[in-house]
């Protein structure tokens, strides 16, 4: 039997303009699409945060009234959650993990655009509150019965279920074909034992999305019932119960730290290695660790419950798991420095960034031993010390590791490098501004201040903090614009980055920057866990 | 509880002050647990120095290693770094250490946690019942909060009166939302949930007002729904006891009129003035409101010019609240404030 070559048929393409971005189902433009579209919302989601300090910036503020400041946090926290880092995970994700594991594109290209869109239509939906009668007002983590609609009349509420839903969808779908894209789509000889760092802490996230997200469906679609169609799942006087709410809620909303932490952990054990120069110190400790972290995740919820009345027993059982978890995690921080150690260090706005981010993660770390002491708990939940711990974690934490992906990632992306010494003067304005703005806020927390509040006293001696926050909080907006100015001036005029600016180790680099639409020429076999190093250096390869 | 502790709370929250270079100056006057005034908060404090002071040291250890690893290998040199993938013993080192402090905070956690969950007059494990310990039902409303003493027959609120080295036993309610009942001072939060009936305890040992505050957050005026705890010695408790279970007395003049206007008026819709027919329940009992420092949420102070502010818009001054606007005249507003500050 003869057979013929024949070219598939293609639909329409559109190379240029807007048609090329609407229509796209390339991993990379989807890639870009996220990275784009997560940042936006990373700079509405600070706008928020400004509007939050100047309204604390001074005792008995009247600058916002308490319906406005309500919305604000509430819109922040949803925003940086659902809407940036999530997504921005996701989107370096789709454009590195393909490249990564010598793939032309993820699985379902099309399901991964329909990812996109609906992350995208899931935020303009849940912004489009704001103009029709008022945005969401519970907190990001919707408490009953204050989301019932004798307690928030407004549809803010209805759309917050419905914004979620949506990108949640987006997520699940996401995830799915990350899983089946790394577990498939690997080069030949790319066992999982031999993935790049990266791509195992995506492969862990997505599972976690996956088998966490349905809790927060359920709940959510109950409230949506709830509010619309009486039914009182959480209402107390009609046989519901509130609790049920936060135990479907945390049992989601624990991993979903995970997984705003884990891809950031992949971040950093791509980027120490590549500029100490030596491979990543214990790979399977490093792996494995983020396997244990996805397990153990899902094991700990209630230790956002403390004071609920749980019996003694129970709040010690959920104590005792969250301990746990610091031990996987130290692993990972013991393992980062020994990658550090005895490299040859090229000091570069990506290295600086990673080390910034396994400094802030260390008081992150252990401000949460400190929460998982139940008697502690008793006293510091819901108080500034929270907010100081959790902005360790997911600011100090996943924002500079994102920092840091962004300037190791950058020229492969567009062809051209950031400026280092621009990049230097983002870091350390943003260190400070960082520092200046949050660690206070453990000390607020312990001099009795609780979050959520619009105003306080002057009784109480918190002023003089709450103003060393507000100004810390404007510092890092100037170290985002100096980012901003760097982006724009680095598109136009940067340094050509060639194939490979950092001397890395993993196959993204062996192609152009950017990539073709196709990836690689010709499908590379891999032998090692550094399959480009080691062909640059044969006689230090693995 | 000694004060000779080598971890003492004030050079802790000193050295926390320190490393972020801010110091504590203005801080005197913070409702802070590392004051503690009852018995049972001091164990937390105590607890907290410990664990703070651990965890200080491994920041300082951790930070130490991390800065110290970047600036040594920075240096330049020629020649590629030794391609080192691991090192098995170091790793199990750096897995073990972490989890024996752990094993550590657990074990003292779990003893501090048994002290606090159970109140000594209740624990059926524990001491025997005390026949000396005070009840107290708290009940949480959008944004005040209602203090029932039962055995006394007392309804107040937003003003909690104990007395001192008593234990007192909470009943915790909530009306509408969750709140969180929290005297940094004297207990951690036990939070407050429609449909539970939660239960706190503590036992002050020193006299003196206490800031107390709704932690969880629970609507437009969460930032508003605070208390004050009062702990007095015996004698003061049982005069303060005395003055609140007597009749409303026999008002004359400008406090007349306000009765009249308030018995007759769409106040007794809402509050209660106890032997006379308003009995609402919806917003606080006002038959002693006088004896209170503090108004609406403990957010105002108690006296007629704030009082008459108050009464001809609360919502200009506690935007949100349930109390409406009455549009009340003037001269109205002058003979009910008159009758609420005689309510002694």
């Amino acid at each position: 039997m003869t057979t013929t070559a024949r070219a598939l048929p293609l639909a329409k393409r559109y190379d240029t303009g807007i048609l090329r971005w609407v229509t796209t189902v390339n991993h990379k433009d989807i890639g870009v699409l996220y990275l784009v579209t997560a940042f936006t919302f990373f700079l509405v989601g600070g706008i928020e945060s400004l509007l939050i300090r100047l309204q604390l910036g001074e005792p008995n503020n009247t600058l916002l009234s308490p319906e406005a400041y309500n919305q604000i946090f509430t819109m922040h926290g949803t925003t940086m959650i659902f809407l940036f880092v999530m997504p921005l995970m996701a989107g370096f994700g789709n454009y590195v993990v393909p490249l990564m594991i010598g793939a032309r594109d993820m699985a379902f290209p099309r399901l991964n655009a329909l990812s996109y869109w609906l992350f995208l239509f899931g935020g303009l939906l849940l912004y489009s509150s704001f103009l029709l009668g008022g945005a969401p007002d519970a907190g990001w983590f919707a408490y009953a019965p204050l989301t019932s609609t004798q307690y928030s009349p407004t549809h803010g509420m209805d759309f917050w279920v419905l914004g979620i839903l949506m990108t949640g969808v987006g997520s699940t779908v996401g995830s799915l074909n990350f899983v089946v894209t790394i577990l498939n789509l690997r080069a030949p000889g790319m066992k999982m034992t031999k993935m790049p760092m990266f791509v195992w802490q995506q492969l862990v996230t997505s599972f976690i999305i996956l088998f966490a997200l349905p809790s927060l469906t359920v709940a959510a679609t109950l409230l949506f019932l709830q509010r619309n169609f009486s039914a009182p799942f959480y209402l107390a006087p009609q046989g519901g119960d509130p609790l049920l709410w936060q135990h479907l809620f945390w049992f989601f909303g624990h991993p979903e730290v995970y997984i705003l932490i884990l891809p950031a952990f992949g971040i950093i054990s791509e980027v120490l290695p590549v500029f100490s120069r030596k491979p990543i110190f214990g790979y399977s400790a490093v792996a494995y660790s983020g396997v244990a972290i996805g397990f153990l995740g899902f094991t700990v919820w209630a230790h956002h419950m403390f004071a609920v009345g749980l019996n003694p027993i129970a709040d010690a059982i959920f104590s005792l798991d969250s301990m746990i978890i610091a031990i996987p995690t130290s692993v990972k921080i013991f393992n980062w420095i020994a990658t550090i150690w005895g490299g040859k260090i090229n000091f570069k706005a990506p290295f600086l960034f990673a080390v910034g981010f396994i400094a802030m993660f260390i008081i992150g770390g252990l401000s949460g031993v400190s929460l998982a002491t139940v008697p502690i708990d008793f006293q510091v939940e819901d108080t500034y010390y929270v907010v100081a711990h959790l902005h360790y974690v997911l600011f100090g934490g996943s924002v500079f590791a994102i920092f840091a992906g962004i300037y190791y990632w950058f020229p492969k992306i567009t062809g051209r490098l950031l400026s280092d010494r621009v990049g230097k003067l983002h870091f350390w304005i943003m260190f400070i501004g960082f520092n200046l703005t949050f660690f206070p806020m453990h000390i607020l927390g312990l001099l009795g201040m609780p979050r959520r509040i619009y105003t306080y006293g002057s009784q109480y001696g918190w002023d003089t903090l709450n103003l060393l926050e507000t100004i810390g909080a404007f510092i890092i907006a100037l170290s985002i614009l100096t980012f901003l100015w760097n982006l724009f001036t680095s598109l136009r005029g940067g340094e050509k980055a060639g194939n490979d600016p950092w001397d890395a180790h993993t196959l993204e680099w062996t192609t152009t920057s950017p990539p073709p639409a196709y990836n690689f020429a010709a499908i590379p076999t891999v032998h090692s866990r550094r399959p480009f190093w080691d062909q640059k250096y044969p006689h230090l390869a693995d | 509880m000694s004060r000779k502790k080598i971890f003492s709370p004030q050079k802790i929250l000193l050295t926390i002050g320190l490393l972020s270079g801010l110091g504590l100056a203005g801080c005197a006057g913070s409702p802070t647990w590392f004051e503690p005034a009852s018995s049972n908060a001091a164990l937390i404090t105590h607890l907290g120095t410990i664990i703070f002071g651990i965890a200080i040291a491994v920041f300082v250890i951790v930070e130490s290693l991390l800065i110290f690893s970047v600036v040594r290998f920075s240096r330049k040199r020629d020649g590629e770094p030794a391609q080192i993938e691991g090192n098995t013993r170091f790793e199990i080192a750096w897995t073990a250490a972490p989890a024996l402090i752990l094993v550590v905070v657990f074990f003292l956690s779990l003893q501090t946690l048994t002290r606090v969950a159970y109140s000594p007059a209740t624990d059926p494990a524990g001491a025997p019942a005390s026949a000396n310990a005070l009840h107290v039902r708290v009940v949480g409303h959008q944004w005040w909060w209602e203090f029932d003493y039962p055995d006394q027959n007392i309804v107040t609120a937003n003003e909690l009166h104990v007395p001192v080295n008593t234990v007192v036993n909470f009943d915790l309610e909530s009306v509408d939302v969750i709140h969180s009942f929290w005297v940094p001072q004297l207990a951690g939060k036990t939070d407050v949930i429609p449909g539970h009936v939660n239960h706190a305890w503590f036992q002050a040992s020193q006299t003196g007002t206490f800031h107390g505050q709704c932690a969880e957050f629970c609507g437009t005026e969460h930032a508003l729904m605070r208390f004050d705890v009062v702990v007095q010695t015996s004698d003061q408790f049982q005069a303060w006891v005395t003055q609140q279970q007597a009749p409303v007395a026999t008002m004359t003049g400008a406090a007349a009129q306000g009765e009249q206007l308030f018995l007759n008026g769409a106040c007794i819709a809402c509050h209660t003035i106890n032997g006379t027919k308003a009995q609402g329940k919806v917003g606080p009992n006002l038959t002693h409101l006088a004896s209170r420092s503090l108004f609406a949420g403990a957010s105002f102070d108690n006296n007629a010019a704030n009082l008459k502010r108050w009464l001809s818009d609360p919502p200009a001054m506690k935007p949100g609240t349930q109390m409406p606007n009455l549009h009340l005249s003037q001269s109205d507003i002058d003979a009910l404030v008159a009758f609420l500050t005689s309510l002694k």
